[in-house]
């Protein structure tokens, strides 16, 4: 019965993860830097427990055992394979038992890889990794269990919608788990470094790797949940500052903070307490966003079915975790002293911690002030994207400057090179955005000041790879990705100055013209597939000379029944043509919305580049270590 | 780090978890209350026979009036109307009825079948005029008193226990 | 005198800029205003009945003349400040306003202050 094996194995987690707790705790007491092999050996074999258990979900979805709970309400027999696999994490508590794969693996891979650490702080990382372990393995035990069983077991699944059979659904979780899941690593090792007073550059090292991984994951799975919300969602747009995209986001501002940091602590032994702040800060934004998007207390998009209990499990667990690193950082907080410079490398890595800080508190407030409102006085409040745009992007066009400058700045001393060399940049991004407006159009003051300044961050970044190539100091990471963020953020203005939306209400036949486009409905068709119906319309954009054809589709399916809307999607490497299609109740007219949004593939491009530039650092270090 | 730094610290931390505490157990489905206790507004909806028009003023005459947005193609509304056609027996209150973004014959096939608990019928069309009452599906109700100030919305169809809070209401 | 006749085409210049913001788009209030049963959609991105009506009623509201602030207000007046997705400037929502001015002013204080305590290095 693949429901008693699953919980054998959930069970035999739990009991390894105490043997480990226990036999560290007795190693902890023994002298010398020795680990007993039989910590190791049942690391290991936890590792292996949680994924055999976690196979065994997959297998009990692939042959659509309906007996468990879970595989009833989210799949199907008819649903095609790759989705009954993936499906398996797609729910709340197959979901769960990915957080428990990261979490040990992460675990047992950290003990492995810091052999050059002090024993005490390796063996208090890996208690505390496997006390957070046991939580979730109790969660999951208790409240979320995957292999819950179903009596009388039902002859077929529930779970054949198809908004979620999509291949970047699919892969979002475990990118981003991957990302905040993997930064429980670092919380762990923070607290160990605290109580065992580590708190040398080494420690930067051991955890400066990690950092990065989850960084570029996370970054990874962010950006593949706003292409799939672009592809599928059907409005166009990426990125909505929901909440439970803001969730994703929290964790990456305190990321970002603290890859800088680390910099900054394992070369100049500086900033401890603040880089473990940040190292706590992550992993308690990462299960503060699981609470805000699994127990129901906000409304979004994207939410979960929810449950109370869910809520208040996670919210004690969390409340465990901030009031535990808070108490321990109030026992061992002691005042550091610093020697900085205004004009020194250090100095640029806290105005990015201090703009990253900034970021963070804005979507922190929006996301959780309507819950404060409606608890407080009973008043439901929308904060949407003009609050997050309006707070937010006059201060980016400042933090872009810095990010072209501040990797420039030397280490601990107070000179300046170059600052003619930065006008001449500026002059150039002021004159190319010049350009942009006279082959565009006009634009607001802000738009202007926004691509100005990421052209500044592009031209300065191309200036230190052509000067740095000739030096032979080159830090290609770095210049990529900072490189890749100035793009994005011009890519991203650009979309969003020249995008044309247009909405129509058109019968078969109409022809709609606006400027030097024209739309016209030319066809109305009925197609058959497996499990769906679809009404396809044939719409032909003519511009100028340029001819697309675009079918938008409305999908009715049976099993559930729901109706989806497709958009047509025409990509190039200039633009986007956008075109979806809805039926009006009681009558023949089509509702069409007819989008034009230049350059989205660059904006997708440019995040890769950026999770190129941390990987490509991650090897670097690998490769030196 | 000074005592009152640690205690301010402790101190947010505890109210943003309380809070998330309390936010579990609020309702997350959203009912515009908003209007209550508040005068309706300016509206003019025409009847479902005739073309004159039935505004706010016509009201006044009633000690108690429900208003009541339907339509023919909404199911919950169905399932509702039996409770409207046994308010519609109370000696205090007058029911009308706004047809909802629906079609004369299709209302009338409606009231044929399960009965006309309106004593004034009117329609939207658009659904413009269900707007000003801030209705954004149906079926909803919205009871008012003789001085037109909104007692109570009703989001979705009315339920026995509705009921009974009406006929309570309705009694002094 | 130079510096003058180069703000005053500045000015001119960037009237052009202005120029082009002055008029309602009804397509920037319907973004701004949420769809009440949908999934957190806006009325622009939702093609439900009730987005439908609200896109006839704010079309309705342009012609009669009301400002965007005014149209906002109506509809926050009908259905509560969550139908709208800018929070409104008023005392509840204060602290949303202020608070992440506050926290960049605040950290800036926090940096300055690491460098006014301690010794520089001179070399």
């Amino acid at each position: 019965m693949i429901s008693n094996f699953g919980n054998f194995l959930l069970f035999a987690s739990i009991v390894l993860s105490l043997s480990i707790i226990y036999l560290s705790n007795k190693n902890l007491k023994l002298n010398g830097n020795q680990i007993t092999k039989i910590i190791f050996q049942l690391s290991l074999i936890q590792s292996t427990l949680v994924v055999i258990c976690f196979f065994t979900l997959i297998a009990a979805f692939i042959v659509s055992d309906f007996s468990l709970i879970t595989v009833y309400q989210n799949s199907h027999s008819m649903k095609p394979i790759f989705y009954k696999i993936t499906g398996t994490w797609g729910n709340h508590e197959g979901s769960l038992m990915l957080w428990v794969i990261i979490l040990t693996i992460f675990s047992f891979l950290f003990l492995i890889y810091n052999k050059n650490h002090p024993k005490k702080f390796r063996l208090l990382t890996l208690i505390i990794q496997n006390i957070l372990i046991i939580g979730f393995l109790f969660f999951i035990l208790l409240n979320s269990n995957p292999f819950s069983p179903l009596s009388p077991i039902p002859k077929e699944g529930l779970g054949l919608n198809p908004i979620l059979q999509d291949p970047a659904l699919a892969i979002h979780p475990p990118l981003l788990y991957i990302g905040f899941v993997g930064s429980s690593i670092y919380f762990s090792a923070a607290i160990a470094s605290l109580i065992s007073n580590y708190s040398e550059k080494n420690f930067a090292s051991s955890i400066k790797n990690w950092i990065l991984i989850s960084w570029s994951f996370q970054t990874l799975g962010i950006l593949v949940g706003s292409i799939w919300a672009y592809y599928e969602l059907g409005w166009g747009g990426f990125w909505f500052w929901d909440p439970v995209e803001n969730a994703s986001l929290l964790p990456w501002f305190a990321m970002t903070a603290l890859f800088h940091s680390i910099i900054v602590f394992e070369k100049r032994n500086l900033f401890y307490f603040w880089v473990i702040i940040l190292c706590l800060m992550t992993f308690i934004l990462s299960v503060t966003g699981t609470f805000l998007v699994r127990s129901g207390i906000l409304n979004s998009v994207h939410t979960f079915a929810s449950d109370p209990t869910r809520g208040i499990y996670i919210l004690s667990f969390l409340s465990l975790m901030i009031f535990g690193s808070v108490f321990l950082l109030f026992k061992k907080y002691k005042t550091e002293n610093y020697n900085l410079n205004q004009n020194s490398k250090e100095t640029f890595v806290l105005v990015n911690n201090w703009f990253m800080m900034f970021y963070l508190v804005t979507v922190l407030l929006g996301t959780i002030y309507p819950i404060f409102t409606d608890a407080l006085s009973q008043n439901k409040i929308s904060v949407g994207p003009p609050f997050y745009n309006a707070i937010i992007f006059p201060v980016v066009v400042i933090f872009l400057i810095f990010m072209a400058i501040g990797p420039n700045a030397s280490w601990i001393k107070n000179k300046f090179d170059n600052i003619k060399l930065y006008f001449l940049i500026l002059i150039g991004a002021i004159l190319i955005n010049l350009m942009i407006i006279l082959f565009f159009k006009n634009f607001s003051i802000l738009s202007n000041f926004i691509i100005i300044s990421a052209l500044f961050l592009i031209l300065s970044s191309l200036k230190d790879f052509v000067i740095s190539k000739k030096k032979n100091n080159l830090d290609l990471a770095r210049i990529i990705t900072h490189a890749s963020f100035g793009f994005l953020v011009l890519f991203i203005g650009l979309n969003h100055i020249s995008s044309v939306e247009k909405d129509y209400n058109m019968k078969i036949g109409e022809i709609k013209k606006f400027d030097n486009y024209s739309i016209e409905f030319k066809n109305l068709e009925l197609k058959d597939f497996i499990n769906y119906q679809a009404v396809v319309g044939e719409f032909e954009i003519l511009k100028e000379k340029d001819r697309n054809i675009l079918k938008p589709e409305i999908r009715i399916y049976s099993n559930p029944k729901t109706l989806t809307y497709e958009a047509s999607i025409k990509t190039s490497f200039i633009k986007d043509y956008y075109l979806t299609m809805s039926n009006i109740d009681r009558s023949d007219y089509y509702n069409i919305k007819f989008q034009e949004k230049p350059f989205m593939i660059w904006i997708w491009l440019s995040v890769i580049m950026i999770v190129c530039g941390g990987l490509l650092r991650f090897f670097k270090n690998a490769k030196n270590s | 780090m000074q005592k009152i730094v640690k205690t301010i610290i402790f101190l947010i931390f505890l109210f943003i978890l309380s809070v998330f505490f309390i936010g579990l157990n609020r309702d997350t489905n959203y009912n515009t209350a908003n209007q209550i206790n508040k005068e309706i507004p300016d509206f003019k909806v025409s009847y479902i026979d005739e073309e004159n028009f039935f505004t706010k003023n016509d009201l006044r005459k009633n000690n108690f009036t429900l208003i009541n947005f339907w339509a023919s193609w909404c199911a919950p509304c169905r399932i509702e109307h039996p409770l409207l056609i046994r308010l519609s027996e109370e000696k205090n209150m007058k029911i009308v009825g706004v047809n909802f973004k629906d079609k004369k014959e299709h209302a009338k096939k409606f009231l044929g079948e399960l009965g006309n608990p309106y004593d004034v019928s009117t329609k939207d069309m658009n659904g413009k005029q269900s707007v000003l009452f801030g209705i954004y599906g149906i079926p909803e109700s919205i009871l008012v008193n003789k001085e037109l100030i909104v007692i109570k919305k009703f989001v979705g169809p009315l339920s026995v226990n509705d009921l009974n809070y009406i006929k309570e209401i309705i009694k002094q | 005198m130079n510096i003058k006749y180069l703000l005053i085409i500045l000015l001119v210049a960037s009237q052009s800029i202005f120029a082009s913001e002055k008029q309602i788009d009804p397509k920037e209030i319907q973004k701004n205003l949420r769809c009440l049963v949908c999934q957190g959609q806006s009325i622009s991105d939702s093609n439900s009945d009730f987005a439908q009506t609200i896109k006839m009623v704010v079309d309705d509201l342009i012609n009669e003349g009301l400002t965007e602030a005014e149209i906002y207000s109506f509809m926050s007046d009908k259905y509560g400040e969550w139908i709208v997705f800018k929070p409104q400037l008023n005392i509840q929502n204060l602290l949303l306003w202020i608070l992440p001015y506050m926290a960049l002013i605040l950290g800036g204080f926090f940096i300055i202050r690491l460098f006014n305590t301690k010794n520089k290095i001179t070399k």
